[in-house]
């Protein structure tokens, strides 16, 4: 078993792992953060994704192993302690979650693509939002959740 | 409200309080759950769609390490466990008792679609469980499959004993006054339409956890349901035989339901029964191609509609006789949906005097169908409003024009349509203008000319529907041959600090029943939403419910938490009368305070709420201690939301796309307790119903394997293929509920449909398309568009 060690939502930790776990099995079953979820098994509907090294990544695509001094960050590490990410706060705001099976996924996603990507479109969020599969909020409140935090976060 | 205070009772967009666990990750799912030594299941499904099941050999798999054991449809039957139930029975036409085949957790003699469960695999990993499911050598004779609802009928036998693979062959309506109509008409519309199969796609994947303690002789099972307590009955009295006192089901966060996960399933049941056998906690979750090959589907019907005219184009007759495909087995409401809940709403908002409807529902070797968002109504939707768009073509009227024309008028409620509903209240044409006014509908043809210099065909399309929410009363469901009762209970628990806890055995799965029921409290008695906790989705906790489906969590359920505040207040005016010194008569409840009637005599809810737990001088013969109150209610009615949708659609000819332009609706739901819950509903109906009409489709191919069992192959409406919509609402009050509400969870799955395919064929007229299937795909809008033309050309 390989000892993998990586940063997740910035505390060091280093695991012995079956070399073919995947990352969102590290997440969720070594770590024991369940934020990070798992709808689909064709890496299609983006409830698993999370930041590595800035990027958002379905973490049901990647072994933990390739990740040997990454830093990981999921949906349990973008809030300043009580404060929400604006981008959390703009999906309370505007009602973007019901279930909210998707939503760690959807604001992981969300907070990349502002981050990204400047003066974004209703049409280049839509786009850009592709990848994640919500089945309650028709996109709707999603979408101008991103809009909101996009003002807010300075996109 | 005491001044200056933020206003978070009824009618207040309430920002939701669940809403901080699940945007930091600490929403508790069912598969975040584990337990000490759990181990895995995981389930052999038949790769044949219909085939006897010659020999099962499990020894192979049986040796792999770290399996535990590994059980058959033999084990089952063995231990005497009984099979998964039908909950509701039709009566034939001919008044014979329908067909009700037998539905084994694993499947023994014979397996029935591609997806039956066939062997369970318990290991102490899910590898080994895999690993292992694949050394389970099933000998398979294989039968005939049956996959086309057409031709179902003529084809093999799926149920033994059982006739032209017809479970029942139901009526509702006058025949004579409906064939009166159509010999009479000046004009009959024909049609035939296909309502296409559809996968709910909650999300999270269905999952167990089952525990069995056995000290205790007694279980836990956590389980992604809606329906809680309804699970329990049927799993305790149904399947495994145990007493409900030694069984608690926990539904936790559930991400998602619409539907599929109303129903107990063989997993649950499976893991239970496991969890005994092996004493250890047993676990399970759906990996998502098991969702699609095993979780309900929906809709799958095929009509043909006959819609009789008057000369002034008033609707006076209306045959609708359909082919509803059930699947393999009957799941739990598969009955009542193709019938009670489809039949039923076959008037519309229209005023039609004679209506007549004749339903088969017909075994295929397909996954069972059940109820799916909206259950029954939006096929029923697609029927009407498909059909005033036909018939005002042929007529030459403007759709809009001929829905106002045949409108139940404003006067007329309450109305007793020719499919037994009595409609209480409503007001249709309001809405319809409403609707015309946000998308414009005069500036169209400017803007469809404007396309048409795009090289765009631009169409818009418009659905008045009507829905039947918070299904009711028990005494009429009971009747029709349900076999529940569908009342809801409540308990109001003032604690001695004057917080407040609500159990009810409604269930969220996304709907905010936190925020929207604490509000109900706040309305009521006056203390803050971070005082008030709602509490749902466990046996133990919540004496009993019914759980969330069809809209009726607010209507139902919402009310029968209004009657427990009605006793809460009742008890503590007697604890105020006492403390006070006053007639019982004479205290008033108002602004959060107990007060006697004309004077400035007055006890908070605050001190009512200690008195009732610190009652020293209470005079026990008359009062009791404490403040903790129950109801159930079962309603006199269904409740009768109704609106206008309109889409409006652009199609690019040349690759048949089709792009969602714009979308006006305006709802009448009654009151609202919280517009933006109540909004967030309805863009996701519309979502699921974009997804029916242009994208999505279950697809069994000839030999009965599922092609679309993945998200690379069943289409999902993802955020770029939706438009931002215009949602608006008037409303009239629901008249035989406290709160005056009616539901609004399925609306836009219902009038979706038909207003986005009405909206592509008025786009495609001028090529000469006149129908088209859903979902509308491009090669399909393209290959209608150039079988119009080669038919133009000839």
């Amino acid at each position: 078993m390989p000892t993998v060690a990586m940063k997740v939502n910035g505390a060091s930790v280093s695991h012995d792992i079956p070399d073919n776990t995947l990352l969102v099995s590290f997440l969720r079953e070594t770590m024991g953060l369940t934020g990070t979820h798992v709808g689909c098994d064709t890496s299609q509907c983006g409830a698993c994704i999370v930041h590595v090294n800035g990027d958002s990544i379905k973490s049901c695509s990647i072994l933990a192993a390739q990740l040997d001094g990454a830093d990981v960050t999921t949906i349990e590490g973008i809030a300043n302690g009580d404060e929400l990410h604006p981008m959390q706060q703009a999906f309370h705001e505007n009602h973007g979650l019901q279930c909210g099976f998707c939503t760690p996924g959807m604001v992981m996603s969300a907070i990349e693509l502002v981050e990204k990507s400047k003066n974004l479109s209703e049409r280049e969020i839509r786009e850009g939002l592709e990848g994640n599969i919500c089945r309650c909020t028709g996109y709707h409140n999603i979408v101008k959740s991103v809009q909101d935090a996009a003002t807010k976060m300075g996109g | 409200m005491p001044e200056g205070t933020v206003n978070q009772g009824i009618g207040a967009s309430v920002r939701r309080k669940e809403d901080k666990r699940f945007l930091t990750g600490k929403g508790r799912y069912t598969d975040d759950i584990n337990r000490a030594g759990q181990l895995f299941a995981y389930f052999v499904r038949s790769p044949v769609a219909h085939a006897t099941i010659k020999s099962i050999k499990t020894d192979k798999a049986a040796a792999v390490a770290g399996v535990a054991a590994i059980y058959t449809g033999a084990d089952v039957a063995n231990d005497g466990i009984g099979g998964l139930i039908n909950g509701w029975a039709v009566t034939n036409r001919d008044g014979s008792a329908m067909h009700e085949p037998p539905h084994p957790i694993l499947a023994k003699d014979k397996v029935r679609y591609v997806g039956d469960h066939v062997a369970m695999v318990v290991a102490d990993s899910l590898e080994k469980a895999m690993s292992a499911g694949e050394l389970v050598d099933v000998v398979y004779d294989q039968l005939p499959p049956v996959i086309d609802l057409a031709s179902a009928a003529d084809n093999a036998t799926i149920h033994d004993g059982m006739d032209n693979n017809t479970y029942f062959d139901w009526e509702l309506g006058d025949e004579a006054a409906t064939q009166a109509a159509l010999s009479s008409a000046a004009r009959v519309i024909t049609t035939t339409l296909r309502n296409n199969r559809l996968v709910p796609n909650a999300m999270e994947p269905r999952a167990a956890v089952a525990e069995y303690d056995e000290i205790a002789d007694s279980y836990v099972l956590h389980s992604t349901t809606q329906n809680p307590h309804l699970l329990r009955l049927v799993i305790c009295a149904f399947v495994l035989g145990i007493p409900e006192s030694k069984m608690q089901i926990i539904a936790p966060d559930v991400g998602g339901g619409f539907g599929s996960k109303i129903y107990l399933y063989a997993e649950e049941a499976c893991c239970t029964w496991a969890s005994k056998k092996l004493r250890k906690p047993v676990k399970w979750t759906a990996d998502r191609t098991q969702a699609f090959l095993s979780d309900a589907h929906g809709r799958d019907h095929i009509n043909k509609v006959q819609m009789a005219l008057d000369k002034n184009n008033r609707i006076i007759g209306l045959r609708v006789d359909t082919l509803a495909n059930l699947g393999g087995y009957l799941s739990a409401f598969s009955v009542a949906t193709p019938t009670y809940l489809h039949g039923t709403l076959l008037s519309g908002c229209y005023d039609i005097p004679a209506i007549y409807t004749n339903v088969k529902g017909m075994a295929t070797t397909t996954a069972p169908v059940d109820a799916y968002r909206g259950a029954g109504r939006p096929e029923a939707t697609f029927i009407v409003e498909r059909t005033m768009d036909i018939a005002a073509r042929e007529i030459g009227m403007d759709p809009a024009e001929f829905r106002r024309l045949n409108f139940i008028p404003n006067d007329a409620f309450p109305y007793q349509t020719a499919v037994a509903l009595q409609y209480d209240i409503g007001d249709y044409e309001p809405t319809l203008d409403k609707a015309l006014e946000m998308i414009d509908y005069k500036g169209f043809e400017s803007r469809r000319a404007e396309a048409m210099k795009r090289g765009k065909y631009r169409g818009i399309g418009l659905s008045s529907y009507i829905e039947a929410c918070g299904i009711a009363p028990s005494a009429v469901v009971g009747a029709l041959g349900g076999r529940v009762g569908l009342y809801e209970s409540a308990v109001v628990r003032v604690d001695p600090t004057g917080t407040i806890s609500v159990f009810t055995g409604t269930h969220s799965h996304g709907q905010g029943h936190d925020t929207t029921f604490a509000q109900i409290v706040n309305e009521r008695l006056g203390v803050p939403l971070d005082s008030v906790e709602i509490v749902h989705g466990d046996t133990n906790r919540i004496q009993f419910g019914m759980g969330t489906y069809g809209s009726r969590s607010l209507a139902v359920g919402g009310t029968a938490i209004s009657k427990a505040i009605d006793k809460v207040i009742a008890k503590g005016k007697i604890i105020a009368a006492h403390m006070l010194e006053a007639d019982d008569a004479d205290i008033e409840f108002k602004d959060g305070k107990f007060i006697v009637a004309g004077t400035d005599r007055e006890k908070s809810f605050g001190e009512i709420a200690l008195s009732a737990y610190v009652p020293h001088n209470f005079p026990h013969d008359r009062l009791e201690p404490g403040l903790e109150e129950t109801a159930f209610y079962d309603p006199a009615n269904f409740t009768y939301p109704a609106g206008t949708h309109i889409a409006e659609v652009e199609v690019d000819a040349t690759t048949g796309v089709v792009e969602v332009v714009d979308w006006a609706c305006c709802d009448d739901f009654g009151n609202l307790i919280n517009p933006m819950v109540v909004l967030g509903q309805v863009h996701g109906g519309i979502g699921q119903g974009v997804g029916q009409a242009l994208l999505e489709n279950a697809h069994y191919d000839e030999s009965g394997q599922l092609l679309t069992a993945s998200y690379m192959d069943y289409c999902m409406p993802r955020a770029d293929n939706l438009p931002s919509m215009k949602v608006d609402h008037l409303v009239t009050a629901c008249t035989h509920n406290d709160l005056g509400v009616k539901g609004c969870g399925e609306a836009g799955a219902i009038a979706s449909p038909p207003a986005l395919i009405n909206a592509v064929v008025n786009a495609l007229l001028p090529l000469g398309v006149t129908d088209i299937t859903m979902p509308a795909t491009p090669e399909k809008v393209w290959r209608a568009i150039q079988d119009a033309q080669t038919k133009a050309a000839e």
